[in-house]
This record gives structure tokens, C-alpha cells and sequence, in this order.
């Protein structure tokens, strides 16, 4: 973010710093438990909802430039502005797993990350899994051993199990159930799952 | 039937119209090339490529994102709301409150019971206050934190059990009672219990369950002047259809509900929520389209739960095994509002085995908590943690396997419907038989009997049977089959696949009658603008709802065929026959012509075929049963469990495509560990009465780690000739209808601990160990 931008942004809209904020707390017991420690920091930079800034994200090989909100979640931007609606929203807060993305090559959770926090980082989405229009490895397994029902949290347990076989191409059952242990499938198919990691694993190896 | 149809929870309160009979019913298919295989699913690859849109996916470019403002309490009255900061803003587009033109509408709970929309009395923690939308979600739940509530805090009651005391505040101003208790009795018990050379009593008790499917509940909301097109996350677009059109006073064609894929719902999205209203609202008042979907810790307060049930049964048995009588009774909560609080209790007791002295009364109260809703076999899994653990306590004390006590005991006839009709088949019997074989259930339980011994790792095994009150379909449906000119075709039908394979199994019994491969069939559904009436896809009744009228539909492209290709033939259609794309003279097989051949369909471009349902036989019922078979290993020093492994044998008819069978079996089975192990609401009933259970750390779903690789499935495919024209049954919620009390059962057997309440976690099992070894 460049300090002109943020300059621009701030003047005119109500901010809250961080500082500004505990200060606005007053004398109450949470600003005397913590502000000595963020005091430390008197340039704390002011994040302004609202306030838009560049940030140039690459996900699936392609670069999207894009003005976003330093608050929106890779998550949201990956589908309400890319529209890379392959990656499914669950809960938000960092339980379910359905919006796993790659980050570098590993699993993470979208929901949990600030778009501002993944530039400079190779992303792959669900769709970035894809040959053209053939499945990969893990979808083709998934796909023949019918590894879920209504399919939402699908994406992030493909997702995962495609981060798990780039660390390790020949898990065992528990470095299976382990891999796949942050992806919740309210549906059940978890045995339908183990099977088609194995299957996965054998796909990759050609 | 129509009485029973009445009471059946996937059309109360929906307008059902009735279809024709079809002309003529098929007898059943002696032998299947495509149906009963194990295939893939048609839409496999839109799930796993994400190519799949489903209807959070829904996205225009001038789409608004919605947020609605819920009472933190669990029982207030709303005094005033200050929405003017919120709507000045960035990004605000439109406020609704009570006192917004066209939000004073009125809202029903059930057919008796109506409140407003946005209600000055709350009485439950989430009940809707106000809603915004805004270019942003962020920017809708700023303005939802900017809106000043004030509140009149009413005194409240969450715990079931004490909502009748005196004293006790009231939910509503007539009382905490839904309806008088609701009582049933035959024989007499009394005698039943003198007969008994064994007589147990036990109180049992399951905790609150909530859903909490994948995709979260909601909609997109877009109108075309006095038109309204919703994209919902639903199992029934025609029943949304009819509440949306209800409640904003629409006629049902200025109503299209699309809901093409969905994620999960397992009965908590039959039918259209206030957040649907409340979507329709916001995007007609800012004149753009708007997207609603809750959020996680929403759906724990206001889209429904399983509710909690408090059981106490006597039971008695003859030393030979015959049960003598059982007497049930149960309190539960359907929340604040009425929504079936003890739904279903007391079926299987009333009808799962041969029983001549039976006497249940259940008494249905209000909470300050959140509606419930019908969750997968309604009733049912409460029901039989109570007397699935009753049996294998009698079968202890009458020392007889628990196995061959219930096989002592099984009916052939529903018991409680009147006139005691006949099933039109039992697998039960099977069902425990091949399970317990399958399973190797006589050594497993010789080898484990883990109460015995001095390690304090112990395994056990357990079962329990089940059957499911519905699940054999009925009219009404439609569906419309087209065959086009080169041989590829198009299904046509209003219901939706909620994650069962439904639009699988329809292609396939497409597939089965004109031989066209599932590669050439397309399947166009769920959509109330384009596609046939159907009931909501719930009650395990989908494909013994549809299929029969898929394969009616199918019949009729054939019938039309022949009559087509009898012309070029010259000889009469009774003489022909349809298969594998060629129309040919059965006497004479050399006399043929490819279907595709034949003019008259290539002029006409398609043969379109009508499917009706067919109504269900008469004076008979339709009923799926199941076994479900179990070992667990037991830390007795830290009380942790382990399911080793688990089987479920079920009689659900016909196997239509044995790989989504077996999922559904397995994901039956997976939700069963979590109402027996890790699930359960509560409520902060001591100081502020809200959940304090609401997202999935505090609220603990089966993950991966919680479920047994080790899991089989033993399918009972009896020919069923009379149910229905497939001779399929419902799958979907048989499946987890034993599993809490088999776990329990092996629990028991590993620890000779008797687990009378779910969920049974460490800690739980912890307190049991520890009371125990103070006791010696």
C-alpha cells in the first residue's frame, strides 16, 4: 500500500486506529491491561473500512490487479470479485475448511487471510486444479469413488488432499484421516474420502 | 393415505395437488442393466470442478449483500430501533424495521400461530429485529452494530424440564404447553408387566442437535417489476414457492424459486425461512438484487435443531424373549414457537417390534430457544437411544444375545396404524441376521466382552435396530421425460437433489427403459418457473416418490414410439417391442427399425412422455428397517472412545445405485457419532438462558479423526412388487437412526457402564469411571 493512497484515504472519513481505538476505551480495565504494549508503536497505521487500496493477487497463475478494502478476506475476493465461486464459504472463522485454498502450495483457509496479506503469494483455487476442462487427479478420484454428497465442502477437501499429496505422495490412512482432519463434511462421506486420497495418490503417479 | 399425508411433516402447511394416475402401471423389472450399478454420479464433475453453481454462488453486478439484526436476547421486548446512523452509512441501500412500509407483514410458525415478520416480542435469542443491505457485506453488518435496539429483557425458561413448573415465565400468554399431551395406548401395560419375568425401567435423554449443513441457509432475491426470482438454498423449491407467495400476498406464477445444487440441509430447508422474506424485502425497497445467506453463528440460533428429548421407559420381557409391554413417556421442546418439540418420539417403541401392550404420552412444551425444525428421521434416533438400550439391557437380564432377542420379537404388520396393515415387505429380520453374520457379531462378542479383565483399554461391541416411519413416497408427481430425435434425452422434475444422488438415480432408471446412455441424458430440476410440481425432497420418500414417475414417463416416450415405428413396420405396437435404440416385431426380430430412424420423430424433433406417480397400495404399509452393528475401543483412565468399526444392514427396497447407497449409509452412520458423541447444544440457563454452543469448536461435528475407516454396508434388496413400480424405499434417514444407541450398547459391553444421556464424550464418560471406582 503506498503511503499516498492511505493519506488520500484517511482524510475526510472516520478511521479508527488501533491506539485511537483503546484510547477511546478510556480508562476502562481492557485499555489499562493493553496499551502500554501497542503505545509502543506511535506511526500506527490507520486501517479505514471503506478505504480502498491496489492489490495485485496470483491466483491460478493469472494476476488480478484489484481495488479492495484492506479488511476484505481472500476468501470474499475470491468469490464476490473474481467470481471463483469454487471456493465455498462455510463459516467465516477458520472451522470447516470449505474455503481451502493453496497458498505456496498449502492447504490454508481463505477465510482466515486478509486479501492485503496474500499478495506476493502463488494462490490455486479449486478451479486452478483443472487441465482446461478435465478433471485433475484428485477431482477424477473423487468424482469415481463418489467422495461426497451435496458437494459444498468438496472443493476444500479436494483442495487439501491436493496440498497433502504435493507434501506426500503416498500417505498412509492416518496421514490420510490427518490431511483431510480440518475439512468438515457434514454429510458424512469421509470413508468415501479415504478411498479416493488412495486413489488420488495412484492417479498422480501416472 | 391422504389423512397420513396429512400429518407428514415435508407437506405440513403446503397446498398438495393431486396428479392424475398414470395409465398404466409396469410390472417390476425382472432383471436391471443400469439400475442397482454402482456409478458415479451425472453431476459428478460440476461438484468436483466447481463448475457446480450453487445458490450462494449466485452473483450480479449490481447485487446487494443483506444482514439481519437479531435479538441478543433470549426473551425482550423491542421498545424502540434507531436506524438512523445505519442508514447514513457508506454503501447502506436499504433499512427495514417493524415500522417499514410493506414489513408489517405477518408470519406463520404453523397454521394456528402467526407473528409479525420483525416482531416486538422476541422470544428466542436470534429472533429478527431489523435488516440492511448494502454493496458490501462488510458494509451491512457495520450498519447492523450502528443500529440502537432497546429492549424490555423479559425473564425466560430454556430448560424444557422446568417449563411447566409454577412460576416459570411464560413464552406465550396462554402458557408453556404446545397442546395437551398427546397419548397412545394399547393392550394393558398393567397386565403386560404381570406377564414379565423381567421388568426394567430406565430414564434416558438426548441433547439438542443442530443441523448445521455446509451452505449456509438464505437466497438471492432479484425482481422483475411485480415479479420475484429467488435462488435458495432449499429441498423444496415448490414449497418455497408457496410461503413466499403466501406471505407477500403474490400470485404463485410471480414467484420462481430456482435451487439447482444446495448444500445440505437434512430437513432444516423444506421450506422458505424469514431470511427468504426478508431478502424479497430488501431488494424490492433498494430496487437491486440482494443475497442474504446467514451467517455460521445464525444458523445456531434460527434455521432449527433436533430437539432434546427426556425419555422414560418401562419395559418388560418373558424369559424366552417375548417383549410383554412397554410404557413410554417423553417431555420435549420444539423451541418457542410450535414446530413438533416432541415430533415422532415414541414411533418406534409404538411400532418397531411386536409388542401387545403399549402406552406412550408426550408432552410438547415452549422454550425461550430457537424453533426447531424436522432433522433427518425426526423423532426417531431419540426414540431409539431410549429403547434400542432398553433392549439390550432385557437381553442382558433375560441372558439371551441381544441379536436373537430382537429377532424373537419382529412384526410383520405396522402395529399402529389402523387396521394394522401388513409392510409390504420386512427386511428387519434380514437385516439383523445378515448384519450380525457380516459383522461376525458371535465372535466379536465372545472375543471383546471387554467388562471382564484387568487392562484399561476395553473393547466392546454393540447393535440396534431401527426402522423409519415413511419413506415409501406417494403421489403427487410429475415428471416429464424427452426423447430427442438422435436418441439423447431430458428429465424434467421439480425435485431437488439434496446430496442423495436423486438426479442419478433418475437418469438411471431413464437409461434402464429407452436404453439411452447417462452420458445423453440431461437433467433439468428444481425450479418452479420450468420444471413439474414435486413435494419437498425430505421424509426419505425422493426416489420412491420420483422414480415411479420417471419410469411412467419413460413408458409413455416408449408407447409413442411403438406406435410411431408400427406404421413404418406395418404391424400392430402390441407386437413390437423397444430396446437398445431399436423398435423391433417380438416374433419377428428381424423386422426392426432404430428408433432414430423412424420419420415421424425426426419431424417432430422429440417424443415427450408424462409420468404420473401411482398411489400406494392399498391397506398395506411401506416401510424401511435397518440394523447397525459396532465396536468401540475404551480408555478407561481418560474416557476416550474409539469406533474401530461399524456396519449397517438396511432394507430400503430396491438398490437403485449401490454407490450412493453406500455413502448414504455411511453418512447416516457418521451423523449417528455425532448425536451419540460429540453433538450438543446448551444453553446458558443459569444466568443469560443464550447458546452458548454456536459455531463448530464449541459445537462438535464428526471429523475425520472421529469416524472408523472401517465401515461396511450389507444391503437387504428384497423385491418389493408392491410398494411402488421401482420397488425402491427410502435410505436417507433410516441410516442414522440406530447408530447413537449401538454406540452406547458397545460402550456398555466394553465397560459395563450404562450411558443413559448423549452425548457420551470423555468427560461424561469420565464422571461415570470415577463414580464407579468410588463406588468399587
Amino acid at each position: 500500500m503506498k503511503k499516498k493512497d492511505r493519506e488520500k484515504g484517511r482524510s475526510g472519513r472516520r478511521g479508527v486506529t488501533r491506539r485511537g481505538f483503546l484510547q477511546l476505551m478510556g480508562a476502562g480495565a481492557v485499555a489499562s491491561a493493553s496499551v502500554g504494549e501497542l503505545g509502543a508503536h506511535p506511526a500506527a497505521e490507520v486501517v479505514e473500512p471503506g478505504e480502498m487500496t491496489k492489490v495485485s493477487l496470483l491466483i491460478n497463475g493469472r494476476r488480478h490487479r484489484l481495488l479492495i478494502e484492506p479488511r476484505w478476506s481472500l476468501l470474499f475476493v475470491i468469490r464476490e470479485k473474481l467470481g471463483l465461486t469454487g471456493t465455498k464459504v462455510g463459516c467465516e472463522r477458520g472451522e470447516c475448511g470449505a474455503c481451502t485454498v493453496l497458498i505456496n502450495g498449502q492447504p490454508r483457509y481463505a477465510c482466515m487471510m486478509l486479501a492485503v496479506e496474500a499478495e506476493g503469494m502463488e494462490i490455486t483455487t479449486l478451479e486452478g486444479l483443472m487441465r482446461g476442462e478435465e478433471l485433475g487427479p484428485v477431482q477424477q478420484a473423487f468424482l469415481e469413488h463418489d467422495a461426497f454428497q451435496c458437494g459444498y465442502c468438496t472443493s476444500g477437501q479436494i483442495v487439501a488432499v491436493e496440498g497433502l499429496l504435493r507434501a506426500n505422495p503416498d500417505p498412509t490412512l492416518d496421514e490420510i484421516r490427518r490431511g483431510v482432519s480440518g475439512n468438515l463434511c457434514r454429510c458424512g462421506a469421509y470413508p468415501h474420502i479415504f478411498k479416493a486420497v488412495r486413489r488420488a495418490a495412484e492417479l498422480r503417479k501416472g | 393415505m391422504s389423512e397420513e399425508r396429512g400429518r407428514l411433516y415435508y407437506v405440513q402447511g403446503i397446498p398438495v395437488p393431486e396428479t392424475p394416475r398414470p395409465n398404466q402401471q409396469p410390472g417390476p423389472w425382472k432383471e436391471t442393466k443400469v439400475v442397482g450399478k454402482p456409478l458415479p454420479r451425472v453431476d459428478a464433475y460440476e461438484r468436483v470442478s466447481g463448475s457446480a453453481v450453487y445458490p450462494s454462488d449466485v452473483s450480479f453486478p449490481d447485487m446487494l449483500y443483506g444482514a439481519i439484526l437479531r435479538c441478543p436476547h433470549p426473551h425482550a421486548r423491542v421498545k424502540s430501533v434507531d436506524a438512523r446512523e445505519a442508514e447514513k452509512m457508506p454503501g447502506i441501500r436499504a433499512v427495514i424495521t417493524a415500522k417499514t412500509p410493506g414489513a408489517g407483514i405477518d408470519w406463520p410458525h404453523s397454521r394456528d400461530m402467526k407473528t409479525k415478520l420483525f416482531d416486538p416480542r422476541c422470544r428466542f435469542e436470534g429472533e429478527e429485529v431489523a435488516a440492511v443491505a448494502a454493496e458490501s457485506p462488510y458494509q451491512a453488518r457495520d450498519a447492523i452494530q450502528a443500529m440502537k435496539v432497546e429492549y424490555d429483557i423479559l425473564p425466560f425458561v430454556s430448560d424444557e424440564r422446568k417449563s411447566l413448573e409454577s412460576g416459570t415465565p411464560s413464552v406465550h400468554d396462554g402458557g408453556n404447553r404446545v397442546v395437551p399431551p398427546t397419548t397412545y395406548q394399547r393392550g394393558n401395560v398393567e397386565k403386560g408387566f404381570s406377564e414379565a419375568d423381567v421388568v426394567l425401567e430406565e430414564n434416558y435423554r438426548t441433547e439438542g442437535e443442530i443441523h448445521t449443513p455446509m451452505e449456509l441457509h438464505g437466497c438471492v432475491a432479484k425482481w422483475d417489476g411485480d415479479r420475484v426470482t429467488v435462488w435458495e438454498s432449499t429441498q423444496g423449491v415448490y414449497a418455497v414457492q408457496a410461503r413466499v407467495a403466501d406471505v407477500l400476498g403474490l400470485p404463485l406464477a410471480n414467484v420462481r424459486v430456482i435451487g439447482h445444487y444446495m448444500g445440505g440441509a437434512f430437513g432444516s430447508k423444506l421450506q422458505a425461512g424469514k431470511y427468504t422474506i426478508i431478502a424479497a424485502l430488501l431488494a424490492k425497497k433498494s430496487a437491486r438484487p440482494v443475497k442474504l445467506f446467514i451467517t455460521r453463528e445464525e444458523s445456531y440460533f434460527c434455521v432449527g435443531n433436533r430437539p432434546p428429548s427426556n425419555m422414560k421407559l418401562k419395559a418388560g420381557a418373558k424369559k424366552d424373549g417375548t417383549l410383554t409391554a412397554l410404557d413410554f413417556s417423553c417431555i420435549g421442546t420444539g423451541g418457542a414457537y410450535p414446530a413438533g418439540g416432541v415430533s415422532q418420539v415414541d414411533f418406534l417403541v409404538k411400532d418397531l417390534y411386536l409388542c401387545p401392550n403399549v402406552r406412550t404420552r408426550m408432552t410438547d412444551v415452549y422454550i425461550n430457544a430457537g424453533p426447531a425444525r424436522p432433522f433427518r428421521a425426526p423423532g426417531h434416533p431419540q426414540g431409539a437411544w431410549a429403547l434400542e438400550q432398553m433392549m439390550d439391557a432385557l437381553a442382558e437380564a433375560i441372558h439371551m444375545d441381544p441379536v436373537e432377542f430382537r429377532l424373537k420379537n419382529i412384526a410383520t404388520y405396522s402395529q399402529t396404524r389402523e387396521g394394522n396393515p401388513p409392510y409390504t415387505t420386512t427386511g428387519l429380520a434380514m437385516c439383523l441376521s445378515e448384519g450380525a453374520r457380516a459383522f461376525g457379531w458371535e465372535e466379536a462378542r465372545k472375543k471383546t466382552s471387554g467388562s471382564e479383565g484387568s487392562g484399561h483399554i476395553r473393547r466392546g461391541v454393540g447393535m440396534a435396530g431401527a426402522m423409519w416411519a415413511v419413506g415409501g413416497g406417494g403421489p403427487p408427481s410429475t415428471v416429464i421425460v424427452k426423447l430427442f430425435s438422435d436418441g439423447s434425452a431430458n428429465v424434467n422434475m421439480g425435485a431437488s437433489d439434496i446430496g442423495t444422488g436423486t438426479k442419478t438415480v433418475m437418469a438411471m432408471v431413464v437409461s434402464e427403459e429407452l436404453g439411452v446412455p447417462l452420458k445423453k441424458i440431461q437433467i433439468e430440476h428444481a425450479d418452479t418457473g420450468t420444471t413439474q410440481y414435486a413435494t419437498p425432497s425430505g421424509g426419505s420418500k425422493t426416489v420412491p416418490t420420483e422414480s415411479p414417475a420417471v419410469r411412467a414417463a419413460s413408458i409413455h416416450v416408449k408407447q409413442q414410439l411403438l406406435e410411431m415405428a408400427s406404421k413404418e413396420l406395418k404391424m400392430g405396437a402390441s407386437d413390437l417391442v423397444f430396446t437398445e435404440g431399436e423398435v423391433a416385431s417380438w416374433r419377428d426380430p428381424s423386422k426392426k427399425i432404430k428408433a432414430t430412424d423412424i420419420p415421424e420423430f425426426r419431424r417432430r424433433g422429440l417424443v415427450l412422455g408424462v409420468g404420473y406417480r401411482g398411489p400406494n397400495p392399498a391397506g398395506k404399509a411401506v416401510n424401511p428397517f435397518a440394523a447397525q452393528f459396532c465396536e468401540v475401543e475404551v480408555n478407561t483412565k481418560t474416557g476416550e472412545i474409539k469406533v474401530l468399526r461399524f456396519l449397517g444392514a438396511n432394507d430400503s427396497g430396491r438398490v437403485m445405485n449401490r454407490l450412493t447407497y453406500e455413502n448414504q449409509v455411511f453418512g447416516g452412520i457418521t451423523m449417528g457419532i455425532g448425536l451419540g458423541m460429540t453433538e450438543m447444544r446448551i444453553l446458558d440457563g443459569d444466568q443469560t438462558g443464550k447458546i452458548v454452543t454456536k459455531n463448530w469448536h464449541d459445537y462438535k461435528i464428526p471429523t475425520a479423526l472421529d469416524v472408523p475407516a472401517d465401515m461396511s454396508c450389507v444391503p437387504i434388496d428384497l423385491e418389493d412388487t408392491l410398494a411402488n413400480t421401482t420397488g425402491a424405499k427410502g435410505l436417507g434417514e433410516p441410516v442414522t437412526v440406530p447408530t447413537a444407541p449401538a454406540i452406547a450398547n458397545a460402550v456398555y459391553h466394553a465397560t459395563g457402564i450404562r450411558v443413559t444421556g448423549t452425548p457420551i464424550n470423555p468427560m461424561q464418560l469420565c464422571e461415570h469411571l470415577a463414580k464407579r471406582r468410588k463406588e468399587g
